[in-house]
């Protein structure tokens, strides 16, 4: 059975450009509202993330914090969560999920009922900021048994030959964190030299959908076009943030910048 | 799971870092790979590096001040009537806490790296402000994360980190406390990993912060070996090691060297920070029983409710302020070398008025965590026995709280 994320990959490059990746905390700003946005963005965006909070996350800069914390506040629960990626793929039932999040929630959830649940619920891929490669090679072939993608992360700081072996072990999909910083950072390094480590992954395997995150805003998405993907986190969630404070709709607002995200990479 | 005899416990972790096969490890993003195994590779040949490890010994014995004092209490001993309480005196160090060891281990090896930065975080302030001490000896620039709260509680270390030129980040999120402080240093050394060296404050943290931090504090059980044997000749038949824990680096160094020894002559007692008596929260995950997660890239007993989120803890010391615990220690719990055990914020404060009615003696907030179940248990105890509580801090950090706990005679 072909995954759904291959598929979105497939259709991007035959229209000549980089699938969109949008990620959203679950639950943010409120169990429904989180759902109404992900319905929103849906057509404008080709593979859906979506982060599991949690209350110590070490590598998210304070956009993403501010939306997990607003979330946990709001009572999500992981059950929750995937109650939402059901009634997401009840809407629409094509688009890719992946869920992103920290181990210990699947740890304490449970690795084999956390699966399970995502299976049920339709979740297609997982990225676990905290479980590194050799640790996460048992987690990842059970993913790989349920055909859900694990998505391996590769950063500026990884070795050639530390890439070499994750690459070998990963899925259709691998995640290049463009630069060393947390989630939101500001782009700190030239596109230029974003891709050419990026073109360091594609050369040692062609065939994996590599996609570029951490910084891409939209003022920097053009530039980086050239990749497989584009995920695209703590814009959205800071225009969550925005939002409330201004008092105006929020699932109106993420729509918006996500339309202006695609148009700038059609 | 079980303890090897003859290895550094520090050592006993497997390939990837776990003790007894599942507390430790490195749960890190993918960028701190690297740097966490350079520091590996580096420590690894250090330690075992003589002329490394006699620049050490020499900054202990001539900057720290080693060794430290061991003392008997003898009003303590004659009030209490049951075993004979010492104190080893780790506050005397420069600084005034056993953090100092670890700092300057981490400055010997940034210097080593050739980073001119260094970042750590800190709670009560004590690990920042060794942290700032030793950088500025060392010529290092110095970066402290600290939580709002315990900014404001624990003023006199703040003003201390600042004075010896470090840069103190408060830290808002979360509770404002000892866990956020370490979330925000672990961020800051993603995004600065190429320029700036981490030092984990306390044995907590990936494997090999665990580590070194360890191998540093032990410092305080190989002083206290040779004190004991001069002292009584050998060490005791019956001797007793009492140690505050909140992520373990004090109570862990203080019992190092004794591991090897069968139990029954040389017992561990931890003593967690149970919180406040009327609070249902606490900093005592061992304690009481809390289930094994993973925090700040380790797997080990944490607080947490049942969805994987990190509780908030409560308790009157800053330093002991950690829903966590060093995997060494959940280890030593497992494998049964160790008992732990909680005193309450108001058991801690009686404690610090019963040590400071009869001694020369100021032990912070923490240490009193540890000689109030010592006290308690002394009683019960023989004369033979030797009870010997760690004092690893000063009480000047915590007369704002002493006086309005207490009252101003007893700052």
């Amino acid at each position: 059975m072909s995954n759904p994320i291959s598929h979105a990959f497939k259709k991007a490059k035959k229209e000549n450009r980089p699938a969109l990746l949008t990620y959203t905390v679950a639950g943010d700003n409120s169990k429904k509202q989180s759902l109404e946005i992900l319905k929103s963005i849906s057509k404008k965006v080709d593979i859906i993330e979506i982060g599991v909070p949690h209350n110590t996350p070490v590598a998210d800069g304070s956009q993403i914090q501010t939306s997990s914390y607003r979330a946990i506040k709001n009572g999500i629960k992981v059950n929750d969560i995937f109650k939402i990626v059901k009634n997401f793929k009840k809407f629409d039932r094509n688009k890719p999920v992946i869920l992103m999040g920290y181990y210990n929630m699947i740890f304490r959830y449970g690795e084999n009922e956390f699966l399970k649940n995502c299976k049920i619920s339709g979740v297609n891929g997982l990225i676990v900021v905290d479980l590194p490669w050799p640790e996460n090679k048992k987690f990842a072939s059970k993913c790989k048994k349920r055909s859900i993608f694990f998505i391996q992360l590769l950063s500026p700081t990884t070795t050639q030959k530390r890439l070499k072996k994750i690459i070998k072990d990963s899925h259709e999909m691998i995640y290049f964190i463009s630069m060393l910083s947390t989630t939101g950072g500001k782009l700190k390094v030239s596109s230029k030299e974003i891709l050419s480590n990026y073109y360091k992954i594609k050369k040692i395997n062609s065939k994996k959908n590599v996609v570029i995150g951490f910084g891409i805003t939209e003022k920097t998405i053009k530039s980086l076009k050239k990749a497989d993907g584009l995920v695209v986190g703590s814009a959205i969630c800071k225009e969550i943030t925005n939002s409330i404070k201004k008092r105006q709709n929020p699932v109106t607002n993420v729509y918006n910048v996500v339309n202006r995200l695609r148009n700038k990479i059609k | 799971m079980k303890l090897k005899k003859g290895i550094p416990v520090i050592d006993q972790g497997d390939k990837l870092g776990f003790w007894g096969g599942k507390f430790g490890g490195n749960f890190v993003p993918e960028t701190l790979k690297k740097p966490i195994e350079d520091l590996e590779i580096l420590f690894n040949k250090l330690k075992k590096d003589k002329n490394f490890i006699n620049e050490r010994d020499k900054y202990f014995k001539n900057w720290v001040g080693s060794p430290t004092r061991f003392i008997k209490l003898e009003n303590l001993t004659k009030y209490v009537g049951g075993a004979q309480i010492w104190s080893k005196v780790v506050s005397d160090a420069n600084g005034g806490a056993h953090k100092i060891y670890n700092a300057t281990v981490h400055c010997l090896l940034a210097k080593r790296s050739g980073k001119k930065v260094i970042c750590g975080d800190t709670g009560a302030g004590y690990a920042g402000k060794m942290l700032s001490m030793a950088a500025k000896k060392f010529g290092l620039k110095c970066k402290i994360f600290m939580g709002a709260k315990d900014i404001q509680r624990q003023q006199p270390n703040v003003r201390a980190i600042k004075k010896n030129g470090a840069e103190v980040i408060p830290v808002y999120s979360g509770s404002q406390t000892l866990v956020d402080a370490v979330s925000e240093c672990m961020r800051y050394w993603v995004a600065n990993c190429d320029k700036v060296a981490m030092c984990v404050g306390s044995t907590v943290g990936p494997a090999v912060f665990v580590r070194i931090c360890g191998w540093s504090t032990s410092q305080i059980s190989r002083e206290l070996k040779t004190q004991l044997v001069d002292e009584f000749g050998s060490v005791p038949k019956k001797l007793k090691l009492y140690n505050c824990v909140g992520g373990g680096s004090s109570s862990f160094g203080f019992w190092n060297e004794f591991m090897d020894y069968d139990k029954k002559q040389c017992e561990f007692i931890g003593v967690e920070a149970g919180g406040p008596a009327k609070s249902k929260k606490h900093a005592a995950p061992l304690t009481y029983g809390s289930k094994i997660g993973i925090l700040h890239g380790a797997a080990q007993y944490v607080n947490q409710n049942t969805d994987g989120q990190i509780e908030e803890t409560e308790s009157i010391s800053a330093g002991l302020d950690y829903p966590g615990i060093s995997p060494l220690h959940c280890f030593l719990k497992d494998t049964k070398r160790a008992r732990y055990t909680a005193a309450s914020d108001e058991e801690a404060l009686n404690a610090y008025k019963l040590v400071t009615k009869f001694e020369k003696l100021r032990p912070s907030l923490e240490p009193s965590h540890a000689f109030s179940i010592a006290i308690t248990e002394s009683k019960k105890f023989s004369k033979d026995t030797i009870v010997v509580v760690n004092s690893c801090g000063d009480a000047y950090k915590d007369r704002g709280i002493i006086e309005k706990k207490l009252g101003r005679k007893y700052v």
